[in-house]
């Protein structure tokens, strides 16, 4: 299967203010591929550099180093005009859908924005196009008259949904889509989401901080930490069988809806904070608040790599650290 | 359990707008009680008036809302009929509140020990420095690392957590009977949650306070809860110990809301359930039972009776009159 979003090595850093203290690093070396009809949720707790990581896929923001290619094609070099037409591949729908909306523009100019921004079709044909998204995200037609601040926010998360996809995109990245809704509201529009792709045969890259709606909603999933992504693999898998030590402390925390199976004191507790993602030397992120701390963990960063039989994890536990300049014990 | 263990036992309580002429109920009678030791959950979703029954204990409520009816007895004391001056010296003291987003209820242009201490010396007669000295005590008993020095550190430069466990000092600071927390969790990261789950429910054990938790997270009552109310347009929709909440809930509403939270085993292919529809504006509630619209159960009797909370069993009360119908039969 042809791989529609492919990011390859994708870094960005932020240099420090005027040489004062060191730069942050957003976004180390992050590579994954995502397929036709696939999900691929990203997960990770604030700060880790997931929504970098998805506007890096989009090109809202430059990368500083690697690849991103859409349907095959190079997006990260691409001339203006290939840009143009790459972009209308890959859409986005953001947390606050209501502040992504035009509050001046109706809800049905809104949904046809990205149309008229990509010079496509005529004033009615974009208007007609707007009300048949706007019926397959399940609002009605008098909805394309009214105004976001009339929307509640469920309402307008389908406008976001029915504007990200009325240039028929391949993939559709959602940023936190459903962390801000309702549990009743949130199972409607997590409900839409999964219609959707089914019918489009759309790929998604699913970010969210919540592993229970991030493992509901995908195929493989992506933990991030501090800006690398340190774990990959099946859903279901990551969750029976975590390999990365953060990844079992982030499975042990996580309250589970029934008190027969869990009360507060079984909810697992990982030392320490996560630290600001600034350009340390080498060694592994987590290894301050890992439990299996070894020698090798402070010397060499451990690099995304196959577990036999497994899945992808970057943990020296699991995999064999680099074998240069260890010194003798 | 006997009686004496109620701390404070709130009835038939409402809160109310007028707007347009109209009295608008955002919280519509609403009863239960906090005993000592145990954790109360108040589980809802947005605009349910899970806050707004916790504001109206507390007496915090911004004008036009107002308390329109009901009792709040704190001791068979009822709060709603004191002076302001007389109230002040409970809030705080007697009965503390954390909320949700801690830099809102922390000055940014304070130090944080100066801070606490404030909070002392408003209900105690201590000097500065004692209140100071107690305030850093605080601190460390919240596990703030190296708290004599972050005691004289401004709020900006906690993160999200400790900043929590800041506001959760100050609440204790008094050693309160009561402590209702809104949403305390919900603005932080899973792995930062445990920990003040863990320190909320630690405290309550050592002070034997009563908690009231407010929560939208169902995962978060299950852990921390003993008694659970769960509100619907401004109603307490059923009431039960958390066990039977979770494994036999009678309202539908109840049993729809566990069916849309996710369980870890749930996949893609597992079917999704979500409840049609979304909660009533206050101003424009449906007749009868406000859940009707909405409700898989609903009979044509529940447009016209708007039903009262029930009693079924020891444990477990229900406002739905086609659960107490069933109830009865059986």
């Amino acid at each position: 299967m042809p791989e529609l979003l492919e990011l390859r090595d994708v870094s960005k850093s932020y240099p420090a203010r005027r040489g004062r203290g060191r730069g942050l690093r957003a976004v180390a070396g992050a590579s994954f591929t995502l397929a036709a009809g696939e999900t691929l949720g990203l997960l990770g707790e604030s700060g880790c550099g997931k929504s970098t990581l998805a506007r890096l896929a989009l090109r809202l923001i430059e990368p500083d180093g690697g690849t991103v290619r859409v349907a095959g094609q190079d997006f990260t070099g691409a001339s203006a005009a290939a840009t143009r037409r790459l972009r209308r591949r890959v859409q986005i729908v953001f947390q606050d859908a209501l502040s992504s909306l035009n509050p001046r523009m109706s809800v049905g100019v809104n949904v046809a924005e990205p149309m008229r921004l990509q010079g496509i079709g005529s004033e009615k044909e974009r208007r007609s196009a707007a009300l048949e998204l706007l019926d397959l995200v399940g609002l009605r037609p008098e909805h394309a008259d009214r105004y976001p601040h009339e929307f509640s926010g469920g309402q307008a998360q389908r406008v976001a949904i029915a504007r990200a996809l009325i240039l028929r995109p391949d993939v559709i990245v959602f940023d936190e889509a459903v962390s801000a809704l309702d549990v009743s509201i949130r199972a409607q529009i997590l409900r839409l989401i999964l219609d959707l792709q089914q019918r489009f045969g759309l790929a998604y890259l699913f970010i969210s901080h919540d592993l229970g709606v991030v493992k509901r909603i995908s195929d493989r999933i992506a933990v991030m930490y501090l800006g690398r992504i340190v774990e990959l693999g099946a859903a279901a898998e990551i969750y029976r069988a975590p390999l990365h030590p953060y990844t079992e402390a982030l499975l042990a925390a996580i309250p589970v809806p029934d008190p027969r199976r869990m009360r507060v004191r079984q909810l697992g507790v990982v030392e320490g904070e996560a630290a600001s993602p600034l350009d340390a030397a080498a060694g592994c992120a987590f290894r301050a608040r890992c439990p299996h701390r070894m020698a090798v963990c402070d010397q060499a960063t451990p690099e995304l790599l196959p577990v036999l039989g497994r899945h992808d994890v970057a943990c020296f536990l699991h995999t064999a650290p680099p074998p240069p300049e260890r010194k003798a014990a | 359990m006997d009686g004496d263990d109620i701390v404070l036992e709130v009835k038939d309580l409402v809160t109310a707008v007028t707007v347009g002429g109209e009295e608008v109920r955002l919280v519509d009678r609403v009863s239960f009680v906090l005993r000592r030791g145990r954790t109360t959950a108040i589980v809802g979703e947005s605009g349910s008036g899970k806050t707004m029954t916790a504001l109206s204990l507390l007496r915090l409520l911004e004008p036009p809302v107002r308390v329109a009816g009901g009792t709040v007895r704190y001791h068979g004391r009822d709060l709603l009929a004191l002076t302001e001056r007389q109230m002040a010296a409970v809030r705080g003291a007697r009965i503390a509140m954390v909320f949700q987003d801690p830099l809102a209820s922390l000055n940014p242009v304070l130090r944080i020990g100066f801070q606490i201490a404030e909070t002392l010396r408003a209900h105690r007669s201590m000097t500065r420095a004692e209140a100071e000295r107690r305030a850093v005590e605080l601190l460390r008993h919240v596990g703030v690392p190296d708290a004599e020095a972050r005691a004289m550190d401004y709020p900006h430069h906690f993160s999200g957590g400790m900043r929590q466990r800041v506001l959760i000092a100050s609440a204790i600071s008094c050693g309160p009977e009561v402590i209702i927390a809104d949403e305390p969790t919900t603005a932080l990261d899973v792995t930062v949650q445990a920990k003040i789950l863990h320190l909320l429910d630690g405290l309550r054990q050592e002070t034997q306070a009563s908690l009231l938790l407010i929560t939208h997270d169902l995962g978060v009552v299950a852990a921390m809860a003993d008694d659970v109310a769960v509100m619907y347009a401004g109603r307490v929709v059923e009431q039960a110990d958390v066990d039977t909440l979770f494994h036999a809930p009678r309202h539908p509403y109840t049993r729809a809301l566990l069916a849309c939270a996710i369980n870890l085993e749930d996949d893609r292919h597992t079917a999704l359930e979500p409840i049609a529809g979304a909660p009533p504006d206050p101003r424009r509630r449906p007749s009868g039972c406000p859940f009707h619209p909405r409700c898989p159960d609903a009979v044509p009797d529940c447009r016209r009776i708007d039903p009262a909370l029930q009693a079924v069993s020891a444990q477990q009360s229900v406002a739905c009159i086609v659960a107490q119908r069933a109830m009865a039969d059986a």
